[in-house]
């Protein structure tokens, strides 16, 4: 087997290992600062449901998190195993980045994480608010770094080269705040954001079906259909915003998520079709004429690079990136839909007994992942056949391993993955489909509150108390 | 005057690799004492010794990935690929313990794979860091600035027995915390099985240091060249010491000692391989120097690390403070 075998090997694998970790993080992002609403919420009103909602999610949220750490530590060696070329070269600029997500991020999220889950009787309700505020301060500090290194390869700044060809940075505020930074964590963010308020609302949902007074189910769903409201519109315009960006700055990639081959004026938009890559067309094109280059020029007649621009070896490829920013696109118009839907029914006052409102978000439940994980197969195959962009090729990146050493970690990977991570699916959707209980403790009823003799400080007998006669427990 | 960055790198590289191994240590030496403690309280008292704070502890296993990464490129590179086998067998082993500190408390039916995962995953977690250290120590084929051996160079008797050497070692790290943080059947259980496992301990780190020396002449120089024999000779001897107050702690049953004594093995072990490497990064073919990144890199996560990481050594001891004394079956959240 030839090096170009270990190549596609190592591309094979690091979408496949990347593709499986951002699930979490994308979840465990917006489920972190949901938990710290819920918190905050508790302590502020006092009310029950707050408390038992937070209880409910945290075990999810602990699953979640747990799969995300493991997978997460891959990718960090994952670079250097399989991706060595590009870590010696690039290592310079994105290894600090990354060294900041673990120092600011990592740890924080780590260090608080054992006082949210098991620390609430041992610290008291403020700590432990503290403590899962830094959780969530921890997993948005993360996404920054990240967004920050993966911005920086899409749209290199503030960089030279030194003797060896290693990529060295002149100017460290322009490597982080890269021109497309800020769109692609705005985009990211709301992402994981909407991605956690389906996954709340579809849960919410099913409860509703059941019950229809469920009051943790009503709290939950509601919750989630204002985020759906409200922030799928965000989400609509800052990918517009993230997209005249990628115009600017990667032409080739938007030409291929348009589908256009010849550069024109007045370009429509191409609903659907299928991409001919070879004939250097779509065949059987549905389009609206001039509205492509309305939306990308915010032009009549505006002028849009086509694919043939660019020579052969230098295009992406065209299908993966042109599908996948059509599902990418279409969920978002569907949850678009649902906010509006649930607009519409809380305000004839029947948000709370719509069983087709509840079956339409249980069915959008998972839609956020398959957003997210389409939205990276746009930018990440559409800036190919470079790691970083225009610099350094994806084929100049890659180890000198072996391609029978890269099919067996990739076999691997993928069965152990599937297993495991397929068990902790299984083990959240068991999880989900019990109702929020009333009056959690956090310990299931027939096992012991532990001992107070080996506790230290005074032990709440419940901790379900109101918060400021909690106070009296912290040590 | 100017601040040798790759140095200091170095010496903070060091550090967070030495906090990984003494605190990830424990936490997978308990489980790979796991099929050795029998009855599902008492596992789901070892597990919740560890359960609160063992992401921590993994944490530094990323911070010495990054770091090395961001500060020693080359070094990152070459590493990685030479190791790459037990680097990836590492890493699985490692999904499988991380995922079954939650999953093992979402089934009863299926408990019992989970205690196998944390148990498998955690010894061959331990196996595969003892494996790529052996094959770091005794040393990388480099051409350029790539790594020019197989994907096999890896595996030799030496590596095997420092793999073996670690699953012990983090035995014994295991054994003493569950000392130190059980009481009743559990921490009887670890100071038999401690009693075992300390002397192995001993006895391995004794034929790890003779067989070292003998790798190449440039560790012979480093550890039997005079004067300066005088001056390594005292690792050896702290070693000796160290290990007649482990001994000493376990037979009476001292609760805090053994622990202590185990982390003093563990850094005088790394200073021992310190000793060894210096100034190599790549053992004798890539320094400290060769393998920095440009000085800017350096800096520029010095400024960070200067401020964070004695913030985060404060609250990581926070997070252990809250969790301190002894643990019981029922503390989970679960």
């Amino acid at each position: 087997m030839d090096s170009s075998d270990a190549l596609t090997l190592a591309r094979l694998q690091f979408a496949f290992t990347v593709s499986a970790h951002i699930i979490f993080p994308a979840f465990s992002i917006g489920l972190a600062s949901f938990l710290a609403v819920l918190n905050g919420l508790w302590l502020a009103t006092a009310r029950a449901v707050f408390l038992d909602l937070f209880n409910y999610w945290k075990k999810i949220f602990a699953v979640v998190f747990g799969m995300g750490v493991v997978s997460g530590i891959v990718m960090s060696y994952q670079f250097g195993t399989n991706w060595s070329v590009f870590s010696d070269k690039v290592g310079p600029v994105i290894g600090p980045l990354m060294g900041y997500e673990v120092l600011s991020a990592f740890f924080l999220e780590a260090g608080f994480l054992g006082v949210m889950l098991f620390g609430r009787e041992r610290v008291g309700p403020k700590l432990h608010l503290l403590a899962t505020l830094m959780v969530a301060l921890g997993t948005f500090m993360s996404a920054f770094w990240i967004l920050a290194v993966n911005s920086w390869m899409q749209t290199p700044a503030g960089y030279a080269m030194n003797d060896v060809g290693q990529f060295v940075v002149t100017d460290w505020w322009a490597v982080i705040f890269n021109p497309s930074l800020p769109y692609r964590l705005v985009h990211m963010v709301l992402a994981a954001y909407l991605t956690t308020a389906f996954v709340v609302g579809a849960v919410g949902a099913l409860h509703l079906l059941r019950n229809r007074t469920h009051a943790a189910a009503r709290v939950m769903f509601s919750m989630a259909m204002w985020m759906a409201a409200i922030v799928a519109p965000v989400q609509i315009m800052a990918g517009d915003f993230h997209g005249l960006n990628t115009l600017e700055h990667q032409p080739a990639k938007v030409a291929a998520m348009e589908g256009h081959f010849e550069t024109h004026a007045g370009v429509p938009l191409v609903l659907f079709g299928i991409p001919n890559a070879a004939a250097g067309r779509i065949d059987y094109r549905v389009a609206i004429p001039n509205l492509g280059s309305l939306i990308l020029t915010h032009e009549w007649d505006g002028v849009v690079r086509g694919l043939n621009e660019w020579p052969a070896d230098q295009r992406p490829p065209v299908g993966i990136v042109f599908w996948s920013f059509r599902v990418m696109v279409g969920i978002g118009f569907a949850m678009l839909g649902l906010g509006v839907w649930s607009l519409w029914m809380r305000y004839r006052r029947k948000l709370y007994d719509a069983p087709w409102l509840y079956r339409a978000a249980i069915l959008m439940g998972p839609s956020g992942f398959a957003a997210v994980l389409a939205g990276w197969m746009v930018t990440e195959v559409g800036r190919q056949p470079y790691t970083v962009y225009g610099l350094l090729t994806t084929a100049d990146s890659a180890s000198p391993i072996a391609a029978a050493a890269v099919a067996s970690s990739l076999i691997a990977f993928i069965v152990v993955y599937f297993a495991l991570f397929g068990s902790g699916t299984f083990y959240i959707l068991r999880l989900m489909n019990q109702p929020v209980h009333g009056h959690e403790t956090g310990l299931p009823p027939e096992q012991p509150i532990r001992a107070g003799g080996i506790m230290p400080g005074p032990v709440m007998a419940a901790t379900h108390v109101l918060p400021a006669t909690e106070q009296g427990a912290s040590s | 005057m100017t601040l040798d960055l790759p140095l200091i790198w170095a010496g903070l590289i060091a550090f967070a690799v030495l906090a990984y191994v003494v605190l990830d240590g424990f936490d997978l030496g308990v489980g790979i004492l796991f099929p050795l403690i029998r009855g599902e309280p008492h596992r789901d008292e070892a597990m919740n010794s560890v359960a609160p704070v063992w992401d921590g502890n993994e944490t530094w296993l990323v911070l010495g990935g990054g770091g090395l990464l961001a500060v020693f490129p080359l070094a990152y590179s070459i590493i990685m690929s030479a190791l790459y086998v037990p680097i990836i067998v590492m890493l699985l082993a490692l999904v499988f313990r991380g995922v079954a500190f939650e999953f093992r408390w979402k089934t009863q039916r299926g408990k019992f794979l989970w205690d196998w995962a944390f148990a498998g995953g955690s010894t061959l977690a331990a196996l595969a860091q003892g494996v790529a250290l052996g094959a770091l120590v005794q040393g990388i084929p480099v051409v350029g600035r790539a790594y020019a051996g197989g994907w096999w160079g890896w595996l030799t008797p030496f590596s095997i027995l420092t793999g073996v050497a670690l699953v012990i070692g983090y035995a014994l790290l295991g054994a003493t915390w569950l000392i130190l943080k059980t009481e009743g059947h559990v921490q009887r259980r670890a100071y038999d099985i401690a009693f075992w496992v300390a002397p192995a301990t001993l006895l391995l780190i004794g034929v790890v240091s003779l067989w070292t020396p003998l790798l190449n002449t440039i560790y012979m120089q480093r550890w039997f060249a005079w004067p300066q024999v005088l001056l390594v000779g005292v690792v050896p001897l702290a070693v000796l010491g160290t290990g007649y107050l482990l001994l000493r702690g376990l037979t009476e049953r001292r609760e805090a000692m053994p622990f202590l004594a185990s982390l003093l093995l563990f850094v005088l072990c790394f200073v021992g391989l310190g000793i060894s490497f210096f100034p190599h990064l790549v053992p004798n073919s890539v320094t400290i120097w060769e393998a920095a990144a440009p000085d800017n890199s350096l800096s520029f996560l010095l400024v960070g690390g200067v401020v964070l990481i004695p913030i985060i050594l404060a609250y990581t001891a926070y997070a252990y403070w809250v969790f301190r004394g002894k643990v019981n079956a029922a503390g989970g959240y679960h």
